[in-house]
């Protein structure tokens, strides 16, 4: 069983059941977040740092490490 | 009669024991967790995705889970508010992690058991805000959830047992690992553990695990240095390597010992810090080292409101295991001379002589000196260690106002006591009105239905 995902214009497929953070580091994504100008990607995994957040099917501030990939979400990067 | 409500925040170790603790003595037991699936972080897991082998125990997660099937139990349920000035109330936003719209619950309580547990504490280093760079939790938590690696070859680097466990899972995952970093070194971890860390008397189950985790570093070649630590980690835009540097007693960097690793990720872990939000908020004592101050009976210095495991002090998933058990007994109204309470109360003995030896593992105050002045200590809001020091004797306000340290989304969970370590006070930043993310349009709809309610 697989799930797809879109980020970055290119569609990433996971195994089902992963975080959206478990699908982009699978498919081999590191960062998808800048802060003060850096790239950013996962930190604590747990849902603490809020490091990975990611705007997802339009609503911002999600945690990548938290949320569960659903087939067809829109993944996009957040920066400030 | 109605049956004694009881109430347990977390569904870790020490969550679920008090569950079946409080539920043997047939009370009314509510369980929350912010996960969608019960077992905390050391039972994290997918039941597709995860490695068993990865799993400690696991039989006695399955026990545990098993006896949930008579309490009301709410996973993905974020704790955003503790009252405790006219009864214990307690409310959460149910739903998926973050989503718009979740669905508030508040629920009324006897007696309240707080597991929250704890998180990995990262010491800064200079590069570590580079892609790449993760907690050793966040690679537990990746290898055992998700099934994946941050790379191909991780520096597992910090202090304490638990790195053992991380290196082990990365390998599992199909990773390989560079190294294992202890900074502490052989001599205090000698004199701290007897002549090997796997050579516990009293404590064969630990003793086992930890000699398993041994066999796999032998089994992969993968050397475990003690007395030294990661200094910096170098890289453009992801990690490329780290600089490996022996460390004194105090944890500072000794000059000329610095060697290169090449690596494409590292695993930090420096110990643990306690997720004290929902303690503090219930008028729970806190003791000066930042641990919930409790009783023989587990109970808090707050009326009816118990705690256990890791917000009690450092101690693994055992101790968790017979606090939890004494916490889920005692707030359903047990006694401690039960006979059925006495096998908890032996175990957690047993395991708090454990957890003294971590203390050969706890934070040096050396680590100061492997930091540039523009290394970032705060991430959320990109602080450097130069600006803090601009506002050391600042009040702890004016420090927050002026450079914006811990103001950030993580509200100071990272950075907070490296900050504080820095400029040698106490920021206070643990004591949080909203313990957990809520979108103002989740505010105003709850203070909407509650406002038609009373209607």
């Amino acid at each position: 069983m697989s799930v797809r995902i879109r980020f970055d214009g290119a569609e990433l497929n996971g195994r089902d059941g992963q975080t959206i953070a478990g699908v982009l580091l699978g498919a081999g994504r590191r960062s998808w977040r800048t802060a003060a100008g850096a790239e950013r990607g996962v930190f604590c995994g747990i849902g603490i740092c809020q490091d990975c957040i990611v705007t997802v099917n339009g609503v911002e501030g999600v945690r990548a490490c938290q949320r569960t990939a659903c087939d067809g979400d829109l993944v996009e990067r957040e920066g400030r | 009669m109605t049956a004694r409500r009881v109430v347990v925040l977390g569904a870790g170790p020490a969550g679920l024991a008090a569950a079946q603790a409080a539920l043997a003595l047939d009370a009314d037991v509510v369980v929350l967790d912010e996960n969608e699936r019960v077992g905390g972080q050391f039972w994290r897991h997918h039941e597709h995705l995860t490695d068993r082998r990865m799993q400690h125990q696991w039989s006695r997660h399955e026990r545990l889970r098993g006896t949930l099937s008579r309490a009301t139990v709410h996973t993905q349920a974020s704790v955003w508010r503790v009252d405790t000035e006219h009864g214990i109330r307690v409310h959460a936003l149910v739903g998926p992690a973050d989503a718009a719209g979740r669905t508030g619950l508040t629920i009324e309580a006897d007696a309240l058991v707080i597991a929250t547990g704890a998180h990995d504490r990262a010491l800064p280093v200079p590069g570590w805000t580079l892609p790449g760079v993760t907690t050793a939790g966040a690679a537990q938590a990746l290898a055992k959830r998700d099934g994946v690696t941050l790379g191909r070859r991780t520096v597992v680097a910090g202090a304490g047992p638990f790195l053992l466990p991380v290196a082990a899972s990365i390998v599992l995952a199909r990773g390989a690992v560079a190294e294992v970093v202890e900074a502490a070194g052989l001599a205090a971890i000698s004199r701290g553990w007897g002549r090997a860390p796997w050579q516990l008397a009293g404590v064969a189950g630990k003793a086992a695990e930890l000699g398993e985790y041994a066999g796999s570093l032998l089994r992969h070649r993968t050397p475990y240095r003690t007395g030294q630590a990661v200094t910096r980690i170098h890289g453009r835009d992801a990690v490329e390597a780290v600089t490996v540097q022996r460390v004194d007693a105090a944890w500072r960097p000794i000059a000329g010992t610095e060697r290169t690793v090449e690596c494409d990720s590292v695993a930090l872990g420096h110990g643990f810090t306690p997720r004290l939000e929902a303690a503090i908020q219930a008028g729970c004592a806190v003791s000066g080292d930042r641990f919930v101050v409790v009783d023989e009976r587990q109970a808090t210095t707050a009326a009816s409101v118990f705690a256990a495991g890791e917000v009690t002090g450092i101690a693994g998933a055992d101790a968790a295991l017979a606090e939890g058990a004494v916490a889920g007994f005692a707030a359903a109204g047990g006694e401690l001379d039960d006979e059925r309470i006495r096998s908890a109360l032996r175990a957690r003995r047993r395991m708090h002589a454990f957890a003294e030896r971590l203390a050969t593992h706890a934070i040096r105050p050396g680590w100061t000196h492997w930091l540039d002045d523009d290394t970032i200590v705060c991430r959320c809001e990109s602080v450097t260690r130069a600006r803090l020091a601009e506002y050391a004797d600042a009040s702890s306000r004016g420090l927050r106002l002026a450079t914006r340290a811990g103001l950030g989304a993580c509200q100071g969970r990272t950075c907070g006591p490296s900050v504080e370590a820095l400029v040698a006070s106490s920021v206070g930043f643990d004591r949080r009105p909203i313990l957990s993310s809520i979108r103002i349009g989740e505010l105003a709809d709850l203070h909407q239905t509650e406002h038609k309610e009373q209607q």
